[in-house]
């Protein structure tokens, strides 16, 4: 495993099966009644979140403190780009803390990156979401959701069929989701309309559809993504209404999908939107779970990164 | 003062001694036949002497970004660089749209005394792209503007473009365009393709600059008028400048150093000193604006000379400024690219970064033959040294310099302005 977590391709076939591997095996952490590890003892984990994302943000806490780890929060939204202080200067009280890991939310792409190569700071950086680029933990989740149903919690996701829906062109989560899900051998394809993919995507390592209801009756997992209603007045689509009929995952759609296919969303969701209540809150849907695999999945990142190892 | 340049090759051609007496070039002579007993002699074999290189866009930040460059500063760059004469751009705090700010900054130029610096006037008032400002009073000040751009904004407006571009007529002015349709690359960040949607970074479209040049290509020939295209990125706009050339449109065109050089796959790093407007494009746009210089489709290179203190660039990519400097390295990327690659002869070098400018801006004194009776404005260059530029070895004010670490020419020897060094030996001049 590589010193940081900046991107889903980062990550080899065996570095993602450990991390999943890793994920498991301190799940059961998370069923015990006394739900901590010493592992991390006397490290300190900073989350840095320059953007809002409490659930993001609680969820790498709770993995950090199941480890002992100290864990320092650091809402620094605003900052740099409204000309507060800078990333820099940040960083650099990070370092002077001691900081051993850094868990960084940025509205702007590649931020994680310039943490992590610019010489400020000599601490593990884990990019929690950067801008449109990437958010590798929640592929990270998401693949191990996928494993646990679709591959008996172990191995990779060969073969298995995966449907992304919605806004691609904006979406960190589609990012590491397609480069995570072909290294793990799963076939990816892309539904969006045309206006919400971005150029280029046709390099991508996935197939790519207009329409919504083709890759369904193949589909072992379909995820839907977030879809911001202030898109419509950048003119992405029409109408809210539009958009629910030809990308929207109804009753009628799900029920299109086979038996054990599952249904994901990284959240927060859109009810009446991407999704309805019914298929959210419905026999197939995982979604909740996500947020469950999230707390272990970030712990084997953390305890990856940080050099630790299973006793 | 009287100098004596012996055994430099002008233009690349047979050895010649140039003898410089005040502010002319009074003799050319084959090497011993020029006898000056009381002339300063400087041995300039292997050298090659160009006319003083002029460039059309370059960023001063004077007034009001002095923490960036100032006149001064950026005109130590200019000379170190091979420059006589640099055209510095109107979006400066406050923007040189009246004749008071492009007189101040005539006379910083002329304080400086190491390049003559020509401001350009802003097209519309406060660079705002509502009204046109007073381009006849600029034209009429001491500063003579010829020149006039609203550069790092564009004029969108269809209407105001071709009011400017008419307007200037009267005075033998230039409309230089910066194109970029405004609402195609709203929050964009790096050239648009399949690198931008990897990275997460909003894309550039190259139709944004095409569209905007297509569009005032056709406004000039409706109106008669004359237009410069400033930093031209990519193969489709260099199709339709050939176009619009061959056509008879009275359209000139210019490159910078980077987008001969650099590709957008600096972007995978993050840095932003590889941020700059227009964005750095495909390698196959760079093989195409080098192939379009060549055959005269781009006119001149011009630097785009953007300093940027260094907050602005240590920073993360979206929040940073666009812009690199290049005063300094601009002849060494020309050489690298278009020279030893065989595209440009000695000769082309000087009409693509002297002569021509000079023209277009209107500027007499400048881009001259190297000839008796000519204004001694030389640069002697050594076509073979190297070196790994070092960002911090800079005349500039400035650092966010894209070459940094990478090996160059090292062409500049001496640079003459009106028969004075304001570099000997590679080393700085001022004025005494």
């Amino acid at each position: 495993m590589n010193r940081h977590l900046l991107s889903a391709g980062d990550l080899s076939h065996d570095d993602a099966v450990q991390v999943l591997d890793t994920a498991r095996e301190l799940a059961a952490v998370s069923n015990r009644e006394v739900k901590k590890l010493p592992t991390l003892r006397g490290r300190t984990v900073v989350n840095l979140f320059f953007e809002d994302s409490t659930r993001t943000r609680i969820s790498f806490e709770a993995a950090a403190k199941r480890l002992s780890a100290d864990v320092i929060n650091f809402s620094a939204k605003g900052s740099s780009i409204s000309k507060g202080e800078s990333l820099k200067d940040t960083a650099l009280t990070l370092q002077a803390m001691g900081a051993d890991a850094v868990v960084i939310r940025h509205g702007a792409s590649g931020a994680p990156h310039r943490l992590a190569t610019s010489g400020w700071i000599e601490a593990a950086v884990v990019n929690a979401g950067d801008g449109t680029h990437e958010h590798p933990t929640q592929a990270l989740l998401d693949a191990y959701t996928m494993r646990e149903h679709l591959a008996d919690g172990e191995g990779d996701l060969e073969g298995r069929r995966v449907t992304i829906v919605g806004d691609v062109l904006h979406s960190r989560v589609a990012r590491s989701n397609v480069l995570l899900l072909d290294t793990l051998g799963a076939h990816v394809t892309l539904v969006a309309p045309p206006t919400l993919l971005p150029v280029g995507v046709e390099s991508w390592p996935c197939e790519v559809s207009y329409d919504l209801d083709s890759p369904l009756p193949g589909a072992d997992a379909v995820m839907m993504l977030r879809v911001q209603r202030e898109r419509m007045s950048a003119a992405y689509f029409p109408s809210e209404r539009e958009y629910s009929r030809r990308y929207g995952l109804d009753g009628r759609r799900a029920a299109m999908l086979p038996e054990h296919a599952i249904v994901m969303h990284p959240g927060p969701m859109n009810r009446g939107m991407e999704i309805t209540a019914d298929v959210a809150d419905g026999s197939r849907s995982v979604i909740v779970e996500q947020v469950t695999n999230g707390v272990s999945v970030r712990m084997a990142v953390l305890y990856l990164l940080l050099g630790g190892q299973i006793s | 003062m009287t100098y004596l340049i012996t055994g430099v090759r002008p233009l690349g051609g047979p050895p010649a001694d140039l003898l410089l007496v005040g502010d002319t070039i009074a003799e050319v002579g084959e090497p011993g036949t020029v006898s000056a007993p009381d002339a300063t002699v400087m041995p300039a074999n292997g050298l090659v002497a160009l006319p003083g290189l002029v460039d059309l866009h370059t960023h001063l930040r004077e007034p009001g970004r002095e923490d960036s460059e100032t006149v001064a500063t950026g005109s130590r760059a200019a000379a170190l660089g091979g420059f006589t004469a640099v055209h510095a751009m109107a979006n400066t705090e406050p923007v040189a749209d009246t004749a008071g700010v492009v007189e101040q900054v005539w006379h910083l130029g002329k304080r400086a005394g190491l390049v003559d610096v020509f401001p350009v006037g802003a097209v519309t008032v406060g660079l705002g792209g509502e009204r046109l400002a007073e381009l006849g009073a600029m034209a009429d000040s001491a500063a003579a503007v010829r020149v006039f751009s609203d550069d790092g904004m564009c004029v969108s407006d269809a209407v105001l473009m071709r009011r400017a571009l008419e307007y200037v007529k009267a005075f033998d002015g230039v409309i230089a365009q910066h194109s970029q349709e405004p609402r195609l690359t709203e929050g964009s960040q790096m050239n648009e393709g399949q690198l931008s949607g990897r990275l997460g970074l909003r894309g550039w479209p190259a139709v944004a600059e095409e569209a905007i040049i297509a569009r005032d290509v056709l406004l000039a020939e409706h109106v008669g008028s004359r237009l410069h295209v400033c930093h031209v990125s990519t193969a489709g706009s260099v199709e339709i400048i050939r176009w619009a050339k061959s056509r008879g449109i009275d359209v000139t065109a210019e490159v910078t150093p980077h987008h001969l050089l650099l590709t957008e796959e600096l972007a995978t790093t993050y840095d932003p000193v590889y941020k700059v407007n227009p964005p750095l494009r495909t390698a196959a746009d760079v093989e195409a604006v080098r192939a379009a210089l060549a055959d005269g489709t781009i006119d001149i290179v011009a630097t785009d000379h953007a300093p940027h203190p260094m907050e602005d660039k240590q920073c993360e990519w979206a929040a940073a400024a666009f812009g690199m400097i290049g005063l300094e390295q601009a002849l060494a990327v020309v050489l690298d690219t278009m020279v030893n690659t065989g595209r440009l002869d000695w000769n082309g070098v000087a009409q693509a970064m002297s002569v021509r400018p000079a023209v277009i801006g209107r500027r007499a004194g400048h881009g001259r033959p190297i000839g008796p009776g000519e204004p001694a404005n030389l640069v002697l260059v050594d076509p073979s040294g190297r070196a790994t530029v070092d960002a911090r070895d800079s005349a500039s004010k400035s650092r966010n310099n894209p070459y940094s670490g990478r090996d160059l020419p090292t062409p500049v020897v001496a640079t003459f302005l009106r028969g004075r060094p304001t570099v000997a030996d590679r080393v700085l001049v001022e004025p005494s």
